[in-house]
């Protein structure tokens, strides 16, 4: 299946990409609303190696570390460790967002100028409500910060902002989340090796759709 | 003969092939099998699937988890390199400003052209979809039936392997007994919709696409396709006996190392190579097709990609399958005295009625397929089954306020996460995050199915290319400049897909996540972008107001045969390719005949 990077602000752009993620290839994907945008020399070229697909994105870095840390304690709110995979931090989602915010494409550095401010505001908002580093916060006093920011659509005018910043940086999270194998074990993907046979829904699938 | 380079190439070929996709591919094939000694162009690199198909890759090794990006705008690993909206260096332009008249314009470069990048769907053209302006008075009947065409689906569909079943379904004709090959299980969204379709009286039925299920007999399907070719029954043979079947992992769009599916890289060039009759010139952009005095074709002119030099490619035949609007281009662009306004442009019909696929598209969230036990749902690496037309009888009837109709591709299921999983659920979760963004991201998880409507277009004045006066490629050759508008005959089809799937998403017990538009003009995507580009070159009975004969040979050169989407007629709901494939076979079976009878000399 193709990746899914969740949209912004444009809401058309957000279903045809999210329709497309979820059908693959026939499926239309358009990079940018109302003209695609001329492919660029900066990233990794039209005819990257796709078996060493990883080791093309040599782009350099952009988080410092004061953005990494808050980064880092607000990607582990967002994905904390339970009882069926670790958290998100310990899987390298930091890294990822690294990697993400800083490639050469329009729609990444588009989140990189959400994300970055976005990090600094919640850093300026730990410090007005706790006076505290976001970092060094409880985990209580973290979530009064995140549930004001956790619905677009639903919050105060004055975090409306702040929750634009919060719902693209959970996206970001939970893709680089559950693109790893501790997250592809977790959300109960199986599949990606050969078999003999292609056995369809398992009898207990069917009896859970009505269809046994 | 091999891929070779431009100092490689013979003095002079029976037949020269500009591009390498279906059409390219299945002519090379047929041509080559047959002793013909044949040169293919290819604009792109050479591209072994064998060797550079990322099959078991995981998202977690590409950069940015595999998404889309300009480079690869269908996400990192699809198969398609050099190519896209966009090529560098090779522009378009567009005559209007306004997006809804602007056409993407998709191009692969690259051997194998986009058939490296296709969705595997292989439907056939039903009776009525050659005759459509006999039955309601829109667009334009083809020169042929489908009776014509039946016997060379069937041996497409034997050679590239195709799984499906033969329904009683109005315009959806049967494959001959023992040619398509058994669909796998569907998956548990596809039975669930099947199910609840049938309130709707909507039928699901088994997928046609190109993936082999089962491998090919050796033994029968050498001698089926060529009874009276002993040589060409050998090298087939040995071929087919390194072709796989499908083993249910890695999605198509991919390419496929075991040459499962059909690319023409996995099945149409290596037996054409193993011949001995045919050379592939990678890097070769075709400028323009020349011409003698008398006006027929001697060859093709090329730039050399490698060296930026021009070449000439002699041949006693020029096969266009460059890719619909491509050939137009090619064709625009060989002027000469005896073909002022371009190759074949007596009528001036050259670059008119483009047509891609309308387009639409809905998706919904399904309760039933929440937290389902996790189970392998990879299957054939894209849909097992799909929605025919089902409407022709209501059509009839004056029930619709569109003419023609639409098929309906969709997906459900636990795919290979991506960067869209666990993302933007807030419209389910109010948006929630911590160990409750972890459950939802479970329940949630294969619990999504989305609807795309493929429907006909009808060709219009308002949708064509023609040669930009000003702008050219960093070869110096002029580019298209590309006009376009649907019009309501499409957005009242894309209105009726989104009433369609809302009414399916319902009949599941389903969400729908954006409510359907009821205005078709916002519900169907841009042209182009469908990928189904065809026409430009159209067939039809006469010179004075089409570019071709039945043949696909250009009445005005009778040794141009355009063997790809250019010469369509209409664009019926069904796929392309497996028609392009057709009618090449076809087209080239004829050029073997009048090259015999000296009548291509």
């Amino acid at each position: 299946m193709n990746p899914l990077p969740a949209a912004r602000v444009m809401d058309r752009r957000t279903a045809l990409k999210w329709v497309a993620a979820v059908i693959g290839v026939s499926l239309i994907r358009p990079v940018v609303q109302g003209a695609p945008v001329p492919p660029g020399t900066a990233g990794y070229g039209l005819d990257p190696d796709l078996l060493k697909g990883g080791e093309a994105a040599l782009w350099p870095r952009t988080f410092t570390p004061a953005q990494r840390a808050t980064a880092t304690a607000l990607c582990d709110i967002i994905i904390p460790a339970d009882d069926r995979s670790p958290g998100a931090a310990a899987v390298g989602v930091p890294d990822f967002l690294d990697e993400w915010i800083s490639a050469p494409y329009p729609e990444q550095q588009a989140d990189a100028a959400l994300i970055l401010p976005g990090l600094a505001w919640i850093e300026a908002e730990a410090q007005r409500r706790f006076q505290h580093a976001f970092t060094g916060l409880t985990e209580a006093q973290a979530q009064a910060i995140c549930d004001d920011v956790r619905h677009v659509s639903s919050a105060a005018p004055e975090f409306r902002d702040g929750a634009k910043f919060f719902k693209r940086f959970r996206d970001l999270t939970a893709g680089g989340f559950y693109t790893t194998p501790e997250g592809i074990k977790d959300i109960g993907y199986v599949g990606n090796m050969p078999l003999g046979e292609f056995a369809g829904p398992p009898p207990e699938v069917l009896a859970r759709i009505g269809l046994a | 003969m091999p891929v070779i380079t431009s100092s490689r190439k013979q003095a002079r070929y029976d037949v020269v092939i500009i591009g390498s996709g279906a059409a390219g591919g299945q002519s090379a094939y047929t041509l080559a099998m047959e002793g013909a000694k044949v040169l293919m162009l290819e604009a792109g690199r050479n591209y072994d699937p064998i060797q550079e198909t990322p099959m078991f890759q995981t998202n977690r090794e590409a950069p940015l988890r595999g998404a889309d990006t300009p480079d690869k705008p269908f996400g990192f690993y699809d198969a398609t390199v050099g190519g896209g909206w966009n090529v560098p260096g090779e522009p378009y332009t567009q005559a209007s400003t306004d997006p809804q008249k602007q056409f993407w314009w998709w191009r692969s470069r690259m051997l194998g052209g986009r058939t490296n990048h296709w969705s595997r769907v292989a439907l056939r053209n039903g009776p009525y979809d050659f005759k459509p302006y006999s039955r309601d008075g829109l667009g334009f009947d083809w020169p042929i039936a489908y009776e014509d065409v039946a016997d060379y689906y069937d041996k497409v569909e034997l050679l590239i392997g195709v799984y499906g079943t033969n329904e009683n379904i109005e315009n959806v004709p049967h494959s001959s007994p023992g040619v398509l090959q058994p669909p796998p299980k569907a998956r548990a969204g596809e039975l669930l919709a099947r199910e609840r379709g049938k309130s709707l009286g909507i039928p699901i039925v088994p997928a046609h696409r190109a993936v082999m299920t089962k491998r090919l007999d050796p033994a029968t399907l050498p001698a089926r396709l060529h009874p009276n070719n002993p040589k060409a029954r050998r090298i087939l043979a040995e071929d087919i006996q390194s072709r796989a079947a499908c083993f249910w992992a890695t999605p198509c769009g991919r390419g496929c190392s075991i040459r499962a599916t059909y690319q023409s890289t996995t099945v149409h060039l290596p037996p054409a190579l193993a011949t001995g009759n045919l050379d592939i010139l990678p890097n070769a952009m075709a400028r323009e097709i020349t011409v003698d005095a008398a006006g027929r074709a001697t060859g093709v002119a090329f730039v050399d990609k490698t060296t930026g030099e021009t070449h000439h490619a002699a041949g006693r035949a020029v096969i266009l399958a460059a890719g619909s609007c491509e050939s137009v281009r090619l064709l625009l662009n060989s002027k000469s005295s005896r073909h002022p306004q371009g190759l074949g442009n007596s009528s001036g019909r050259v670059g008119r009625y483009i047509m891609d696929t309308v387009g639409g598209g809905l998706s919904g969230q399904i309760p039933l397929l929440e937290n389902l036990p996790p189970h392998n749902e990879d299957g054939a690496g894209g849909a097992h089954v799909y929605i025919p037309w089902w409407l022709c009888a209501e059509q009839k009837a004056g029930k619709l306020d569109f003419p023609r109709g639409y098929h309906v591709e969709f997906k459900s299921g636990r795919g290979e996460p991506g960067m869209g999983t666990g993302t933007n659920l807030e419209w389910l979760t109010g948006g929630s995050y911590g160990r409750k963004l972890k459950e939802d991201a479970r329940r949630y998880y294969g619990s999504f199915i989305g609807f795309n409507g493929r429907g006909e277009m009808i060709p219009n004045e308002k949708s064509f290319c023609e040669l930009d006066p000003t702008t050219k490629d960093k070869w110096g050759i002029p580019v298209m400049r590309f006009h376009w508008e649907w019009s309501e005959h499409e957005t009242r089809q894309a209105a009726h897909m989104e009433k369609t799937f809302a009414a399916l998403i319902g009949a599941m017990g389903g969400r729908v996540r954006n409510q359907p538009a009821t205005d078709g003009a916002r519900a169907i995507k841009p042209g182009g972008s469908i990928i189904h580009e065809v026409g430009g070159a159209r067939m039809g009975e006469r010179a004075a107001d089409s570019v071709t004969n039945c043949w696909g040979q250009v009445w005005d050169s009778p040794n141009v045969i355009v063997a790809d989407g250019a010469s369509f007629c209409s664009s019926p709901d069904k796929n392309p390719t497996l028609t392009i494939m057709a009618l090449a076979w076809r087209a080239a079976d004829h050029l073997l005949e009048e090259m015999k009878k000296r009548n291509i000399s």
